[in-house]
């Protein structure tokens, strides 16, 4: 019985790469549900915040704020890079990125400069690799994470669009399909893109505006950016732990086959030792 | 049948109130406000304090904000909070606690601290105090 023990060692060592997968399987499903629930949380900020900044872009102020204005020229470019910080969730990292290098050859066909900020590991060692100009990064945030995390990040970004270095910012990030499904999504974030509510704009009407508008006006808008990339976080943790499920349940999967396989193989090995020493008790016999 | 408007109170982690009320009471930046329905469009940002909103059965709500923004529709008042509490969810204790350290930090006990946070905080932690006491004082004139 030749291969006997490896088959069994090869067995053994597969099952407990299963019990490891089913148990990660196990843990990314109940992250899911807690992230599912956090997106949803937090998605009334945004929708509401979204509103009150269309409704203001819709008044008729004399001052326009800079992250309304479009540039003519764009020159320098920002992406916002959102990311997991650890792997073994299939190919949501991998497709992220492809759509990523996708808008830079477009750019770059332009002649165009491409800042990043990256948020997650992942990002990071990939523009690392890749070669790319980082100009942030946030790493390991909390499965909850919060908006104060990732303000460092996003004043980077803001400051330079201010500073009139960076012309667009765009935000990348894994979109909430389903379970099954998550989808690279690219969207603008400044100038911000004219909104679509466009009721009530028949009328020339004003905020009163307590105590300026250009402070209330910077602040509100500074938020809803802000809101818009900590939604994105909130919904790439969901796509991340969903993957992972998937990625993890399909691991588990294989792992039985490959027993399946295995275990019918060492049978087969076992059943033709003994054969063969039953034939030779036999011969054995036979020749005395 | 007092006219209504909606309110939404939304801070960046969950949604906290949502419905029709008769009016609302804010800190704003520049003095509380009260704000009926057919308030003309108004925007302004908040100080750490209470908000009240009355519901149109009459009783009212109490919620405590961490700064923010208020925005003022004719028939929609729309709070965009930091963070937010209702105020039954508050601990009192915390908010002392709160309040005595940053007042510690003030008086120049640690050196290093900043102060400007420490400042923020100290009115934070007063403006919470305020809050329960507020909702103490209502408590008292309508239970006992």
């Amino acid at each position: 019985m030749a291969g006997g023990k490896e088959i069994r060692t090869k067995i053994s060592s597969i099952q407990n790469t299963r019990k490891i997968t089913g148990a990660m399987e196990m843990v990314a499903a109940s992250k899911m549900r807690k992230a599912n629930q956090r997106m949803a949380e937090s998605k009334p900020y945004a929708t509401r915040i979204r509103q009150v900044v269309a409704h203001m872009a819709g008044a008729a102020q004399d001052y326009e704020h800079p992250y309304l204005q479009e540039r003519e020229e764009v020159k320098r470019v920002a992406y916002i890079v959102v990311s997991s910080d650890r792997g073994l969730c299939g190919g949501l990292n991998g497709n992220l990125f492809k759509r990523v290098i996708r808008e830079n050859k477009h750019w770059q066909k332009e002649g165009v400069e491409i800042d990043y900020c990256v948020i997650g590991n992942k990002a990071l060692s990939f523009f690392r690799s890749v070669g790319g100009n980082v100009v942030a990064s946030t790493t390991g945030l909390e499965d909850a994470p919060s908006v104060v995390d990732l303000v460092g990040n996003i004043h980077v970004v803001l400051d330079a669009f201010k500073e009139g270095t960076l012309d667009r910012v765009y935000v990348v990030y894994n979109e909430f399909v389903n379970t099954m499904t998550q989808q690279p999504v690219v969207h603008q974030l400044l100038p911000l893109p004219p909104a679509e509510d466009d009721r009530d704009t028949q009328f020339r009407w004003d905020y009163i505006y307590e105590p300026t508008p250009e402070g209330l006006v910077d602040g509100l808008l500074t938020r809803f950016i802000e809101s818009q990339v900590y939604q994105s976080v909130v919904e790439n943790k969901a796509c991340e732990q969903a993957a992972r499920m998937v990625a993890m349940k399909a691991a588990t999967d294989n792992a039985g086959n490959l027993i399946d396989e295995l275990e019918l193989i060492y049978n087969k090995e076992r059943q033709a030792a003994i054969t063969q020493e039953i034939s030779e008790i036999v011969s054995g016999a036979a020749a005395v | 049948m007092p006219s209504t408007m909606r309110c939404e109170i939304v801070s960046a982690e969950r949604e906290m109130f949502s419905g029709k009320v008769t009016m609302v009471v804010a800190s704003g930046a520049v003095g509380d406000l009260g704000i009926l329905p057919h308030h003309t469009p108004l925007l302004t940002s908040l100080q750490p304090g209470p908000v009240r909103v009355q519901l149109d059965d009459g009783t009212e709500e109490l919620f405590y904000v961490n700064g923010g923004y208020l925005e003022v529709q004719p028939k929609e008042v729309t709070i965009l909070a930091d963070v937010a509490e209702r105020v039954e969810e508050m601990d009192e204790q915390a908010a002392e606690a709160a309040r005595v350290a940053a007042r510690e930090a003030l008086e120049g006990k640690n050196k290093d601290m900043d102060y400007s946070a420490a400042a923020a905080q100290l009115a934070e932690s007063l403006a919470q105090l305020r809050t329960i006491e507020h909702l103490r004082r209502k408590g008292g004139r309508g239970g006992k």
